[in-house]
């Protein structure tokens, strides 16, 4: 047994594997962005030029809704049980302008309900996903403060936000504080340990290069530590925006007398199961668009990433 | 007199299994603008040897001087190339070679511009200035991490396998590269390598290491001339020290893997 002393001659692959620095088990949280513009070869590769491009787009939905509005038209389900993608269009509109009365009691009070919601996200995902990030880097970055906080955390993230609805009623009382607190505590989670993972898996060549060339601490977390933990942190950010939506609902069904959650239910009550497809559809387009942005901020932030990872085929 | 010196350095890791001696009694003097090759079977304790002089960590015996003081700690005096590339996936070529010269602007004559544009114009990296690391061949990122290294002008130069994963070919133009490099400069550079070849065609002197515990187990002075040519390497004296350090090396890993049987 003779140890390589030549080892070094046998050809290796002339590609160095990428240093470990993206999301890692992040990336397995949430899929990869559409291969859109911008990524290596993407985006060129679709043929058929635009039209192609809106049909994929547009079949599936339109498949949906094609199969939704004839299973309501054959009379298959009752109309006031399943209403049409029509009724649920007229009555949306009604919502939104007020202009036909089609929605009765709620004509023209979208804008006041998705204004309420969308606040109350923002609101509550603006402290929890901040303080998320803050206590992520915390743990992150020092041994002893996992050690004083984290069990706490861990514990805590696995009691359903929704077992806070009665305390948190106790607490704030009917209003917008419960909501606020509830969505903020939702989002605090995924930004937490996310952010964890994202300080915990970067390349420790990296952070050794740095005080190489003579970064101190705060040198180290700005130019190192927070850029190489940012896809980790961003996909935290986009669980968070979506679990505030979640919690939103939740919030305004027990806890306000606005927003698209208690529209929703307030229709329930009163059998309208139209107003409440069209506040369920609500809920979902203005959580897209949330989401949406959050997608655009990261990879605006993130073109580096993308270089490194896969962002599937055409 | 020494710039570099390492007296009885000692390096014990606590681990599952009880202590493991890395380093033991390692005396070595390294004087001004030398180049040093440490050469030794793997698990020789070489890179352990780099990482205390870099003052990633620390000896848990005897002491390290450089420049009359002890080191404590990593510094930009002590410029560190790493075998896994430390480039910055998030900064471009040109911005991962100003790193350090923008953390520590003032310690450097001339503006951090003017120092990035002559290390991209030395690499030949200045067609590349805005390609981020993930668009590099291996052995351009190497050379990147090099300029990022040589931009902040440490006084010693340390590497650790720095061609290691790179295919033969190559390895061998960056070792020229290097040569080239390190013969302008004239830094006083550390290379642990396994690659023999290597360590004779690079370094004034090849210190090969003995395993378990990592201890020196001879200094051979390399006397061929400066500026080294490729074509040395086929050379009687190359060869002849290629082999006399082989045999040394070979002896030492058959002596360790005899240990490890018994």
């Amino acid at each position: 047994m003779v140890a390589r002393v030549r080892g070094g001659t046998s050809p290796a692959p002339d590609q160095s594997p990428p240093p470990p620095l993206q999301a890692g088990e992040g990336k397995s949280i949430v899929p990869p962005p559409p291969a859109g513009e911008g990524g290596e070869g993407a985006g060129r590769a679709i043929t058929g030029g635009w039209l192609a491009l809106v049909a994929q787009y547009v079949a599936f939905p339109a498949a949906v809704l094609a199969f939704w509005q004839v299973c309501a038209q054959i009379g298959f389900i009752r109309r006031s049980v399943l209403p049409a993608p029509t009724d649920v269009a007229l009555v949306w509109y009604d919502l939104v302008t007020g202009a036909t009365g089609a929605a009765a009691r709620y004509s023209g009070t979208w804008f006041d309900h998705a204004a309420a919601s969308v606040w109350r996200v923002f609101a509550g995902f603006t402290w929890g996903g901040a303080l998320g990030i803050l206590a992520g880097l915390i743990i992150g970055l020092s041994r002893l403060m996992e050690r004083v906080l984290d069990p706490t955390i861990q514990v805590l993230r696995n009691i359903p936000v929704t077992a806070w609805v009665p305390l948190s009623l106790v607490f704030f009382g009917i209003g917008n504080a419960p909501a606020v607190f509830l969505i903020g505590l939702g989002a605090f989670f995924p930004a937490a340990v996310n952010t964890t993972h994202g300080v915990r898996q970067i390349s420790v060549t990296l952070t050794k290069a740095a005080r190489m060339m003579g970064a101190n601490q705060r040198e180290l977390l700005i130019r190192v530590i927070l850029p190489g933990a940012l896809p980790s942190i961003m996909t935290g950010v986009r669980l968070s925006m979506g679990i505030a939506w979640v919690l939103v609902v939740v919030a305004e069904i027990l806890a306000v007398r606005s927003g698209l959650g208690y529209l929703l239910n307030d229709a329930y009550l009163f059998y309208r199961n139209d107003v409440v497809i069209a506040a369920m559809l609500s809920i979902g387009i203005l959580g897209f668009i949330s989401d949406r942005i959050v997608v655009a901020v990261r990879d605006r932030l993130l073109e580096w990433n993308r270089l490194e990872t896969f962002s599937g085929q055409n | 007199m020494a710039r570099i010196s390492l007296s009885r350095l000692g390096k014990t890791f606590a681990s599952r299994h009880g202590s493991v001696t890395a380093l033991a009694g390692i005396n070595l003097d390294i004087a001004d603008q030398q180049f040093i090759a440490i050469v030794g079977a793997s698990g020789c304790g070489k890179s352990t040897l780099l990482n205390l002089l870099a003052g990633f960590d620390t000896a848990t015996s005897g002491e390290i001087i450089v420049d009359g003081a002890p080191v404590c700690g990593p510094g930009p005096d002590r410029g560190v190339v790493f075998q896994q590339t430390a480039l910055f996936p998030w900064l471009s070529v040109e911005e991962n070679i100003a790193f350090g010269l923008r953390l520590r602007a003032n310690r450097h004559k001339g503006s951090p511009e003017t120092v990035v544009e002559r290390m991209l114009q030395r690499t030949g990296l200045a067609a590349f200035r805005s390609r981020r690391p993930a668009e590099l061949s291996g052995g351009m990122r190497q050379r990147a991490a090099i300029a990022s290294v040589l931009a902040i002008n440490p006084s010693t130069l340390l590497m650790d396998e720095p061609f290691a994963a790179l295919d033969a070919l190559t390895r061998s133009i960056m070792q020229d590269f290097l040569l080239e490099v390190w013969e302008e400069e004239r830094k006083t550079a550390l290379l642990v390598t396994h690659d023999i070849d290597e360590a004779i065609y690079l370094a004034d002197r090849t210190v090969v290491m003995t395993a378990h515990p990592g201890q020196v187990r001879e200094v051979i002075e390399v006397d061929l001339p400066r500026p080294r040519r490729y074509e040395m390497r086929s050379e009687k004296p190359f060869i002849a020290l290629r082999d006399r350090v082989t045999g040394i090396v070979r002896e030492e890993a058959i002596k360790g893997a005899m240990e490890i049987a018994a």
